[in-house]
């Protein structure tokens, strides 16, 4: 009988600790398909975050970096800049990336670190029980905005693909959506290019992936995937944000 | 091999060469940005990476990365960058991976000031950062003596797989002094062993992580810990002795700069005929308790000069277990004892002690001329 489908290397066959319907285990596999396919896992290095996925290192089959919260970048720069034959990844959630590691992803997109970033964002702190990240949406209950969130009070969710973007330095800067097959069929596709550029050496490269939490959104996961594709991605447009080549003239002009 | 003339920052940058070490990460601040500022000309000539970082935090965590891809890697700073970098360092203590860092104390708290202190010796022996963990630490008093302790963390560092701290307050870091480097060139690279992250190929993968959910495995991760800083506390306590081969009513403990000051007044008092001694521990982590206990008994009194407001005194404390009376000065804030006032306090504690003034001793010729050079070179530092 002719062999359609296998699971991917990239993963160890282990039952994952996460939530009943919510899209990590999608993006761990879409993640570790494209390293496979890639040809890189043996060279892959993954650092998992403080957050949701703070047991990745579990579960991706390739060697494996804990992170304290927030710094995976740095930990990716130090490794990467040590060792640049390896492939560095880092998988991050909106508490760890947006919030408490602002600094270190935006610098390690400015050096121009040669890493691939997987910045899952769910609107929401889920390891913490489901208080308020920076991403989460206006009038978004949390367990720390029981009135919703008032950005009046604590401003607007943050973008942080569109900041990544507006940076000089050349990049490859992405936000999919695992809200739909045909979403994560795309999500898949701009993952695995990510991880090409840098297995050329061409650039830092980020997709946000836009994921659902129904655990502490109280809603069952069908109604998650609609309340993501309804109020998450008109204020999080998807697409490809900036490529490599972009900003020539620019680059040309700071030089 | 010849001397050169070199600040100490350099010579500590230069050292880290010579043992090898071509990766730096870190991070400006005063009054150690010679460090960065040398290793950023230097280490492409010898086809290593210098990566200036976005802030201490992420420093320390830019070299748990490097380190836990077997990568030998320095970084240096001074107090409140120290500060930042207790994350970072507890993570790498934990993971038990190899690392040097070099702490050119200023004076705080706070944001405090740039001139000289020894305000973090508490932070670097006792509390650097959360969890049970311990850093070695070395406390030069030359810039001759950093750059041998420098090349003597990363060999530490290796062998018990450790983060290694050389603190060093900010004279030995800013004077200028001849040093000679043991060896010429670049240090052989690090052997990554069978912890190193560098790819699982053709092997099972690897983890470098500190989480341990399961509180039977963290406590005996703990224990683990612990075993291995007994070991190096049996092996490696490593301290000098001044003055201390004859008979001595006062014994003056200090570390780093603040001994050769003391060096100076206890030459100066010997030749009025005081007799005094000092012990100098050079591992203050592990302090050398035993042989500082030794040194104690042969005196009548103690005296322990700092520049902080009192925290090594603490362990030669421990180290006397209430044997002898001790006295304690401080100064801080940069400001520095100078020989006259280190006298002061010597003849301070020696009247406490009932000693008016002890019999002039005769010196040995050989004796005379091993005190000269030390006092030589004592008196360069002023």
């Amino acid at each position: 009988m002719k062999k359609i489908f296998a699971s991917t290397k990239g993963l160890v066959d282990m039952p994952t600790h996460y939530c009943p319907g919510c899209t990590h285990g999608v993006i761990h596999r879409i993640v570790a398909e494209s390293i496979e396919e890639l040809g890189l896992r043996e060279r892959a290095v993954g650092i998992a975050p403080v957050g949701c996925a703070v047991l990745a290192y579990e579960y991706f089959n390739c060697d494996m970096f804990e992170a304290s919260h927030g710094r995976a970048p740095a930990v990716a720069t130090g490794a990467k800049r040590s060792r640049p034959d390896l492939i560095l990844f880092t998988y991050q959630g909106d508490g760890d990336l947006a919030s408490i590691g602002t600094a270190e992803i935006i610098h390690a997109a400015n050096r121009g670190e040669k890493i691939t970033v997987i910045f899952v964002n769910n609107a929401v702190y889920g390891m913490t029980g489901g208080q308020m990240a920076p991403t989460t949406m206006p009038g978004q209950y949390t367990t720390t905005t029981p009135y919703g969130r008032d950005v009046k009070d604590i401003g607007f969710p943050i973008r942080i693909a569109e900041i990544l973007a507006s940076l000089t330095t050349p990049g490859f800067i992405a936000r999919v959506s695992l809200h739909s097959p045909a979403e994560t069929i795309r999500a898949k596709q701009i993952i695995k290019q990510a991880f090409a550029y840098q297995a050329a050496g061409t650039c830092f490269t980020f997709v946000e992936c836009l994921s659902t939490c129904p655990t502490n959104w109280g809603l069952s996961p069908r109604e998650a995937e609609k309340w993501l594709e309804e109020k998450m991605i008109p204020y999080y447009p998807l697409g490809v944000k900036k490529r490599p080549e972009d900003g020539q003239e620019e680059q040309h002009g700071a030089s | 091999m010849s001397k050169v003339l070199m600040k100490g920052n350099e010579a500590i940058g230069e050292a880290a060469i010579r043992a090898g070490c071509v990766h730096f990460f870190g991070y400006p601040i005063t009054p150690q940005s010679e460090v960065p500022e040398y290793l950023s000309k230097r280490l492409p000539e010898v086809g290593g990476k210098y990566i200036q970082a976005e802030s201490e935090v992420a420093a320390s965590n830019m070299i748990y990365g490097a380190a836990g891809v077997g990568i030998r890697v320095l970084t240096t700073s001074s107090s409140p960058g120290i500060s930042l970098m207790a994350e970072g360092l507890s993570y790498i203590a934990a993971c038990s991976l190899p690392v040097v860092l070099v702490n050119i104390m200023r004076a705080g708290p706070g944001l405090g000031g740039i001139l000289p202190a020894q305000g973090d010796y508490f932070q670097a022996v006792k509390g650097t950062g959360h969890g049970d963990f311990q850093l070695v630490v070395l406390a030069p008093s030359s810039v001759q003596e950093a750059v041998n302790l420098v090349i003597l963390a990363f060999e530490l560092a290796e062998k018990y797989l450790t983060p290694v701290m050389v603190i060093g307050d900010g004279m030995i870091g800013q004077m200028m002094e001849p040093v000679e480097f043991p060896r010429e060139g670049v240090g052989d690279p690090l052997d990554p062993g069978d912890w190193a992250l560098t790819g699982a190929r053709g092997r099972d993968k690897r983890i470098v992580n500190s989480l341990h959910l399961d509180p039977e495995y963290c406590h005996k991760i703990n224990v683990d810990l612990k075993t291995k800083y007994n070991r190096i506390s049996e092996n490696e306590q490593r301290w000098e002795l001044y003055n201390c081969d004859q008979p001595y009513d006062l014994l003056v403990c200090a570390f780093g700069m603040m001994s050769r000051i003391c060096k100076t007044a206890i030459d100066e008092l010997g030749a009025e005929g005081y007799r005094i001694g000092l012990f100098r521990p050079v591992t203050v982590w592990p302090f050398p308790y035993a042989a500082c206990e030794q040194a104690m008994q042969k005196a009548k009194r103690v005296l322990v000069l700092e520049m902080n407001m009192g925290q090594m005194v603490e362990d030669v404390q421990i180290a006397g277990h209430g044997i002898r009376e001790i006295d304690f000065f401080g100064t801080a804030g940069g400001k520095v004892f100078s020989p006259d006032e280190a006298k002061e306090k010597m003849l301070y504690s020696l009247k406490q002690a009932g000693v008016v003034k002890s019999k002039p001793v005769k010196k040995t010729a050989a004796k005379k001329k091993s005190t000269k050079r030390k006092r030589a070179k004592g008196r360069k530092s002023r």
